[in-house]
């Protein structure tokens, strides 16, 4: 990582934790060195920031996002900030245009070592349901590679954070929530494990009747 | 003056020594009561000491720095303190540029208006121009649901957390004869004050504590705490009149304003929290909660402070 992407990446730490003061709480996981794929609720830009923001430096720098090539190569300063500063692993989501196979893209970066970062629901979450139905990535992926654990994240507050077409953000405080790990049993259906994936994560979420609060 | 630094010095140093010994005092009840981490008061009080150490060093920093320094210190304060509050708040997209703007414009407008000491300006700026400014802000976005409840709770929010809270850098710009240079030590007097009143008061709740004095807001509040921390800090600070321009009787006086008021003002801030179903404000300062948990009481004694002291002692 070169030393400007280094230190634009500090910056963009402090400046998350200046407006959220975000706090990860590790319920059900340690933060250890270890290799995993993180999947998270998606209502903000910000999200995978503040996931980065919580991790321990060591996981931060294995830590790649998964998120769409179209957005993040359209300018020299997205494109400078995608893959220098995040390393995100781009996955061109356009099922007509696209070359490669995303699952392929994403199983390559967990072969090489990374642990990923990424939103099941496949885009930003802008209605007022908590989650938005998964894509089935997130089954092929686990298939792909069993051995690696899969760990919901909720992220909280957020989208009060920056809705929607808002430039300036207000301050508020936001966590960042890790549950237990998640593996594909060797006979679990797509839809069971769908399931399985949907509510671990919505368990998290502090509006949930019965969780955590 | 010669005297001011001496004065400060001598105040932190008395300062540094009650945490010493409260540090041993931990200390020893730990290895004793709670040598495997297992008692969650000797744990918290521990937490709390150490997060004092802190507070107290950023403080005798910013003091150090003198009017820059105090400047900076409570304008970050307000910040994280109105964070934390307009997180509570159930203000919905209609509110943001009220929200964006009482962070971004009418906090940094308050401190400004204090730093260039125009007090005509800063004492209405909030309660006058803010809180119509930011209903209009508001209905322009057109959202009517619960309008008067998010209304009212962003104004509420900047009430406490900036407009209260910067009456304590304000206490600088007071010019009372013969202490001029000094007015450093005044804020150090009230946060003194209003702190031991709060530890005190935990201290007596501990040790003599039986009868519940509002069992429906702060389970934790007693009766005897209650009077032998108000006593206590009073006398704290009749003992520290030599660092402020009152008599030894003045300062025990004012030490009894300032003591209760900062009482009634943590059993509002408790009201508020047990209304949101929250124990904490949020989680920055270990074993206190949030910056609000620790601001509490002084943001409802430094305004009357302020005004007792410029109506009395500024010709």
């Amino acid at each position: 990582m070169s030393l400007l992407a280094r230190l634009v990446g500090t910056a963009i730490v402090l400046f998350a934790r200046f407006i959220t003061a975000v706090r990860g709480i590790w319920l059900g996981v340690e933060p250890t060195a270890k290799q995993r794929i993180y999947f998270a609720n998606h209502a903000s830009h910000g999200d995978f920031i503040l996931i980065w923001t919580v991790l321990p430096f060591r996981l931060r720098r294995t830590a790649r996002p998964v998120a769409g090539a179209d957005y993040w190569l359209k300018s020299t300063l997205k494109r400078f900030i995608g893959r220098n500063v995040f390393n995100a692993v781009l996955i061109d989501r356009d099922r007509e245009t696209r070359t490669g196979d995303p699952i392929e893209t994403m199983a390559e970066a967990l072969d090489g070592g990374a642990s990923l970062i990424l939103f099941p629901e496949g885009t930003r979450n802008e209605t007022a349901e908590p989650l938005l139905p998964f894509k089935a990535g997130l089954y092929h992926l686990a298939k792909a590679r069993p051995a690696v654990e899969m760990v919901p994240v909720w992220i909280e507050n957020l989208n009060r954070v920056m809705p929607k077409g808002e430039l300036v953000p207000i301050p508020l405080i936001c966590t960042v929530t890790f549950g237990g790990p998640l593996r594909v049993a060797v006979e679990e259906s797509k839809a069971d494990f769908i399931a399985r994936a949907e509510s671990a994560l919505l368990s998290l979420s502090p509006d949930t009747e019965g969780s955590r609060k | 003056m010669t005297g001011f630094h001496s004065d400060l010095m001598m105040l932190l140093g008395g300062i540094g020594t009650i945490l010493v010994i409260a540090s041993a005092i931990g200390y020893v009840l730990q290895r004793r009561l709670s040598p495997d981490g297992s008692n969650s008061v000797i744990e918290n009080l521990n937490a709390r000491i150490q997060a004092w150490w802190v507070m107290v060093i950023f403080m005798g920093i910013a003091f150090l720095g003198g009017r820059t320094g105090v400047m900076l210190l409570f304008a970050f304060c307000s910040f994280a303190a109105l964070r934390e509050f307009a997180t509570l708040t159930n203000t919905r997209r209609a509110d943001h540029w009220a929200l964006a703007s009482a962070f971004f414009v009418v906090l940094p407008i308050q401190y400004g208006l204090i730093w260039i000491d125009w007090y005509g300006l800063y004492s209405i700026f909030i309660p006058v121009y803010a809180f119509l400014l930011m209903p209009i802000v508001a209905a322009l976005r057109g959202d009517t649901e619960n309008y008067l409840d998010r209304v009212a709770e962003t104004q509420w929010a900047l009430m406490i957390c900036v407009f209260c809270a910067s009456h304590v850098p304000a206490l600088l710009s007071l010019d009372i004869p013969g202490y001029e240079g000094r007015n450093v030590l005044l804020i150090a007097f009230l946060i003194v004050v209003v702190q031991s009143s709060d530890v005190l008061q935990y201290v007596w709740g501990k040790l003599y504590g039986r009868r519940k004095i509002a069992p429906e807001l702060s389970p934790s509040k007693t009766l005897e705490g209650f009077v032998g921390g108000i006593l206590s800090a009073m006398l704290v600070g009749a003992a520290l009149w030599w660092i402020t321009p009152f008599s030894f009787f003045q300062a025990a006086l004012l030490s009894l304003v300032i003591a209760l008021m900062g009482f009634f003002g943590g059993l509002v801030m408790s009201a508020i929290k047990r209304d949101r179903g929250i124990k904490d404000w949020g989680h920055l300062i270990a074993g206190h909660g949030g910056f609000i948990d620790r601001l509490d009481s002084v943001v409802f004694s430094a305004p009357i402070f302020f005004h007792l002291v410029r109506y009395w002692w500024v010709p």
